[in-house]
């Protein structure tokens, strides 16, 4: 059977919904669920609403108990044990993560019991746990560190594991397996089957042999894999980490010969400053820059730039494509779906290759910016592309993927060159004895340095979606968006909601086509009365749920423009940003980018002076001209499902 | 695998799904029956059972590593199970292990060339009452001595 | 070849007289609390090792407002030394499937479901036409015995070679087409078993236990055994006697009475609740055979004075680090902890503190597993270690060591 029909059937059976036991829900309404319960929490007594969880009830009364297997973002698994408690006339210590109050229990969180089985918990998994904390790259950062440290395990009760059981997995251009240092907490299974749909990573075997795995042990590459690395952000150890390019990257700076410049995406500068033990939430923007040129990179640009870029090139397909369906009465693939998150990309490939054409085929901004380096860029500076080295700094592993897609040598050469995460450009910055909250704030570089609010807020879920409404609406409307939407803030389309959905009535009155989409389009007359249709969707479950929706006819089926990312939060929440991510960690670096937004003069992509001077003087045909198809546009592939 | 396998092996495992329902708590069955046809249950099979299923390929692999009965390589025509647990352990399991590896020129885990017989260690098969037990495919022999155990797989397809 | 003959077996409750569909027809006549009364009033508690009270169970589900209800017999019977259900199950089918429709009668469910161990497929096909003549003589199916809106049946499930799937909630995960592992609780079956649906599990000797209290009476069940452990019970006695097999005993049988009857001479130690059970060295022969005391599902081997105990910990001790589902800490890596140590003790390098630790790690297990498996595999390893000190280290390695 071809792979493409079996993809398509296998489309139309897949299952709504995860099989996995629910995720316990935190109450919200009290007076739904059957009001409160009195337990007595160390001899104190305290109420918390039925059904809290005895941790959560713990940690709303100031009581900290270890967790390893718990994490915020996914279902309860109660696998580790580490969390155990004491509760009065029960024989066996209980999980705390996983046992739900219901009736007035006595708890106790550390008794000699209970600090026993921790320490006894902890002393069993560093016996598997091979190779020792100083030649970890987690070291100072990993969960399992912590715990022995805070229990005084320090002595190795049960011996130590001296040979390595697997073989380390490099196969894939995004994410290294290490699986000896896994302690089967499961967040990785629950992370990629539960939270993103993927489904890559299973425990296979049984016992002691139990460890966990792809699809009849494939390596990563070989397996349906987006890259997405929210594993990696969930792993408590160093199982799971981006493969990690700073070396070349050094050599590169250490080359006279070399030209290297980096891009920097607007979620890494918001969320840096937690690996500097800055609260999340504080923007280092500018000090980043800084420190940057220190490392020794000759140029350092805002990926912002190409995010307006973006949006003017998406913007102009989608308004083709409307124009296209509505007046010319082709047949054309709507809703059009973003498709700068490559995460997302490659799982429509694999999941849903008959939408492929519904991909707008805008590249991502990172991408669109490595094709004008070692273009526009190099031609106007004089440099020969074969000398540049293209680095983009990225909340994201799967940037490392797409830049090694190959597709991506629009300019002749490898069009980026190394996608860095913000984890790995924060030990880079540590590496060259650069503390960077102390760094003095600078710019960046022309002529890629200014860049507008817009492209800034790309950086969370809805972000790429307000952008282009702030820029379709005044093309369109012939008004300025500050009228329609109070300071150019589209709070529906903000927020961590798993899905949003938003309509724009036209309305009768349609202003003039401005100069930038004059020849494509002579009126607007025809979309008078028509009201936009917009949906947002983040984290590849929640993308799985519109896409199912579209696919029996539902109603995302009648969008006109859909905004999807594969991290939950959207690029801030992305797989390579600084560890941990919970959503309280999400809400701040989004407001950091927002409020940075909100400070800026620029906050519409097509007000944007440098993208209008790259239209005047490179890119002359206009928006989705010839010269733009070529470097900044883009095709798929049609993976299917299908593991060979 | 070839076009026409996988089509036939595709058919056979809809017409299972068909029989025991497109529910996940019917991949037990259908993996089982899958085995016992087959004798394992090869990578295309456990794609297709998760297509029709709605779940995840590693899902279902995952699930078959987890039985002893459900493998993903192919075993010879006739599994020989010897129960290794205590109560066969202490009747005389040594000797029958002994005499069964010389005969067949194999150990236990093991598959002989011709493909007629993998040996395979089980834990408790509920029969120690009457221990050594081997169990061939579903067949229960107890009481085996060496001598009955040669016997026994001379007498076996 | 095995013997599948029904076999002339005696006893005062279990293998007392009883005709197919006695029982069924009795419930059908009585009231859904009728029945739990006689149950509460038979004290009868779960065969299956863990001894919690059947009918507190089964009021729970029948309780329960939900319209699905499942009624789950657990065949699963891996523990090893243990295969009283198989007798059961070949030789009195009657009472463990007239004991789940009274289940299904008793709590308002509709569908039961038998899961069997893979090792014993060959049951299956005697089992189906056993319950296809059930349906024929409208003991199962719609409207049994012509009761209007009482409808049962009862599908076999498979195992596959897992012994964790004894465990309810492991067991219930296979059923839903997962790896067996057991889930955590609160919630129990009783309120989100099967599908999330309000779920009895019983043991195959439960049920059958339930037959005869229904038929005879909850007074008369508890006539037999102790005070804390009415009725009586199937023991499977295996090892080192001469006529092992499965024995009906009243509770509160001594060690050495069981011994006498089966006839085991210069017994050694006896394991009581199988590999996770407890070994009991001579000096408790006078102990008797009771949920309050040496409690088991049934499983008794007999070792002799010949038998190494350390070899038969060893072998214990590998089947729980295959047999751990591998979901949690303490039993995954635990079990391989003991193992280890066995190791060192074969090999006489184990230290006295080592030991101890390890001992002092099996208490751990025993309260910080997940589930029943890892709670109770270090009981035999405690058990053994300090019952046979002297054998294991008379001269460093022990007498049968290094």
């Amino acid at each position: 059977m071809a792979t493409e029909e079996l993809m398509e059937s296998k489309n139309k059976l897949r299952a709504p919904v995860s099989q996995k036991p629910l995720k316990i829900e935190k109450p919200t309404d009290l007076t739904t669920i059957g009001g409160t319960v009195s337990v007595e929490i160390n001899e104190k007594k305290v109420v918390v609403p039925l059904g809290t969880t005895i941790l959560e009830a713990c940690k709303q009364n100031g009581i900290s108990i270890p967790t390893l297997c718990h994490h915020e973002d996914l279902c309860v698994a109660g696998v580790c044990r580490i969390c155990v408690v004491e509760i009065e006339g029960m024989r066996t210590l209980q999980a705390s993560c996983a046992f739900p109050i219901t009736s007035p229990i006595k708890i106790k969180t550390s008794t000699p019991m209970v600090r026993k089985a921790r320490r006894h918990i902890i002393d069993l998994m560093l016996s598997e746990h091979y190779g020792e904390c100083y030649s970890c790259f987690r070291n100072g950062k990993c969960e399992l560190q912590a715990l022995a440290k805070e229990y005084g395990v320090d002595n190795l009760t049960f011996g130590h594991i001296d040979k390595p059981k697997y073989e380390i997995d490099n196969s894939s251009f995004s994410v290294v397996r290490d699986m000896n240092k896994c302690v089967l907490c499961k967040r990785c299974v629950r992370t990629c089957i539960d939270l993103q749909e993927v489904g890559v990573l299973e425990a296979i075997d049984r016992g002691s042999k139990t460890h966990i795995s792809t699809f009849m042990n494939k390596p990563l590459a070989d397996v349906i894999c987006i890259n997405c690395g929210q594993c990696i952000n969930r792993c408590p150890t160093s199982a799971l980490r981006a493969n990690d390019p700073s070396d070349r990257i050094w050599a590169a700076i250490d080359d006279p010969k070399k030209h290297v410049v980096i891009q920097t995406a607007p979620s890494p500068r918001a969320a840096i400053g937690e690996e500097f033990g800055l609260p999340a939430g504080t923007s280092m923007t500018r000090e980043m820059n800084t420190a940057l040129r220190r490392i020794g990179f000759d140029k350092v640009f805002d990926t912002n730039f190409t995010a307006d870029l973006t949006i003017i090139e998406e913007g102009t397909e989608l308004i083709t494509r409307l124009y296209k369906a509505l007046v010319k009465k082709q047949d054309v693939a709507l809703p059009q779906f973003t498709s700068c998150s490559p995460g997302w990309v490659k799982f429509l490939e694999h999941y849903y290759p008959e939408y492929i054409e519904n991909l707008s085929t805008a590249k991502s901004p990172q991408q669109m910016f490595g094709a004008l380096i070692k273009t526009f860029y190099s031609e106007k500076n004089g440099i020969d592309p074969a000398d540049i080295i293209s680095v983009a700094v990225m909340p994201c592993s799967a940037k490392k993927f797409e830049c090694n897609r190959p597709e991506m040598h629009a300019s002749g050469f490898k069009d980026v060159d190394f996608g860095l995460t913000t984890r790995e450009l924060a030990r880079m910055i540590k590496e060259a004895g650069i503390n960077l909250p102390e760094m003095p704030k600078s710019d960046f570089d022309s002529p890629f340095g200014e860049a507008s609010g817009a492209g800034l807020i790309f950086g969370a879920t809805g972000g790429v979606m307000e952008a282009a409404i702030r820029s379709v609406v005044e093309f369109v409307l012939g008004k300025k968006t500050e009228d329609i939407f109070a300071n150019a803030n589209i709070i529906p389309l903000r927020g961590f909601e798993g899905i949003k959905y938003m309509e724009i009535p036209i309305g009768d009155h349609v202003g003039p086509v401005p100069a930038i989409l004059k020849h494509l389009i002579q009126d607007w007359n025809w979309l008078k009365g028509a009201t936009l249709k917009v949906a947002v969707a983040h984290g590849t479950a929640n993308a799985k749920k519109i896409m199912d929706d579209i696919k029996t006819g539902g109603k995302f089926s009648e969008c006109h423009f859909i905004e999807f990312m594969a991290c939950p939060g959207g690029c801030l929440g992305g797989g390579g940003q600084p560890i941990p991510t919970t959503p309280e960690i999400r809400q701040k670096r989004a407001q950091a980018i927002y409020s940075e937004d909100e400070s800026l003069e620029i906050r519409k992509s097509h007000d944007n002076p440098h993208v209008r001077r790259i239209y005047e003087e490179f890119l002359t045909e206009g928006p989705s001209g010839q010269l733009s198809h070529k470097l900044l546009h883009t095709h798929y592939v049609k993976r299917g499902s299908y593991i060979a | 695998m070839l076009v026409f396998e996988k089509n036939a092996m595709t058919e056979e495992i809809e017409q299972l799904v068909a029989k025991y329902g497109n529910n996940r708590s019917s991949l037990l069955p259908i993996l089982q029956d899958v085995q016992r046809m087959h004798k394992h249950i090869p990578d295309f099979a456990q794609q297709e059972v998760a297509r029709l299923l709605g779940i995840h390929p590693v899902e279902v692999y995952s699930v078959i590593t987890f039985y002893s009965f459900l493998n993903t390589q192919p075993k010879g025509r006739n599994i020989v199970r010897l129960c290794q647990t205590i109560a066969c352990d202490l009747f005389g399991k040594k000797s029958v292990v002994k005499a069964v590896e010389r005969e067949l020129g194999i150990t236990f885990g093991e598959t002989t060339k011709d493909g007629k017989f993998t040996l395979e260690y089980v834990n408790c098969l509920g029969m120690c009452d009457q221990g050594p037990v081997l169990l061939i495919n579903e067949r229960v022999y107890s009481k085996v001595t060496p001598e009955k155990a040669i016997q026994i797989l001379g007498g076996v397809k | 070849m095995m013997n599948q003959e029904k076999k002339d077996r005696k006893g005062t409750v279990l293998f007392s007289k009883y005709a197919r569909g006695e029982a069924i027809k009795k419930a059908l006549s009585q009231t859904r609390e009728d029945i739990l009364f006689e149950l509460r009033e038979s004290k009868l508690k779960g065969r299956g090792g863990a001894g919690f009270p059947t009918a507190t169970k089964w009021t729970i589900v029948a309780a329960a407002t939900s319209k699905t209800k499942y009624v789950i017999c657990n065949a699963d019977e891996g523990e090893p030394g243990t295969f009283k259900d198989r007798v059961l199950l070949l030789e009195y089918p009657e009472l463990v499937l007239d004991g789940m429709v009274v289940a299904g009668y008793t709590i308002g469910a509709e569908n039961g479901i038998i899961y069997l161990r893979g090792e014993y497929e060959y049951m299956k096909k005697s089992l189906e036409d056993y319950l296809h003549e059930m349906r024929k003589d409208k003991l199962l199916g719609r409207e049994i015995l012509n009761k209007t809106n009482f409808n049962f049946d009862i599908t076999i499930r498979m195992g596959s070679g897992a012994y964790v799937c004894g465990e309810e909630t492991a067991l219930i995960e296979s059923l839903e087409g997962n790896r067996g592992e057991a889930r955590n609780r609160p919630p129990y079956p009783v309120s989100t078993g099967l599908l999330g649906a309000p779920t009895v599990v019983n043991n195959v000797e439960t049920l059958a236990s339930i037959s005869h209290i229904v038929t005879k009476g909850g007074l008369w069940f508890k006539k037999y055994g102790t005070d804390k452990s009415t009725g009586s019970k199937l023991f499977s006695v295996s090892g080192d006697c001469e006529k092992p097999g499965v024995y009906e005993l009243p509770w509160g049988t001594r060690i050495s009475e069981m011994l006498e009857i089966v006839g085991a001479k210069n017994t050694k130690a006896v394991q009581v609740g199988g590999a996770s059970g407890t070994c009991i060295p001579k000096s408790g022969f006078n102990r008797i055979l009771a949920y309050e005391d040496a409690a088991t599902g049934g499983s008794i081997m007999i070792f002799n004075e010949s038998r190494n105990m350390l070899h038969v910990l060893k072998n214990f001790m590998e089947f729980f680090v295959e047999e751990s589902c591998g979901q949690c800490t303490p039993c995954r890596i635990g079990n391989v902890k003991l193992l280890e140590g066995i190791e060192l003790l074969e090999q006489g390098k184990c230290t006295f503190s080592y030991l101890n630790q390890l001992k002092e790690l099996g208490k751990t297990m025993q309260i910080a597993s997940k589930c029943g498996l890892g709670q109770s595999s270090p009981n035999s390893f405690i058990s053994i270690l300090d019952n046979f000190k002297e054998e294991i280290f008379d001269g460093n390695g022990g007498t049968y060591g290094k």
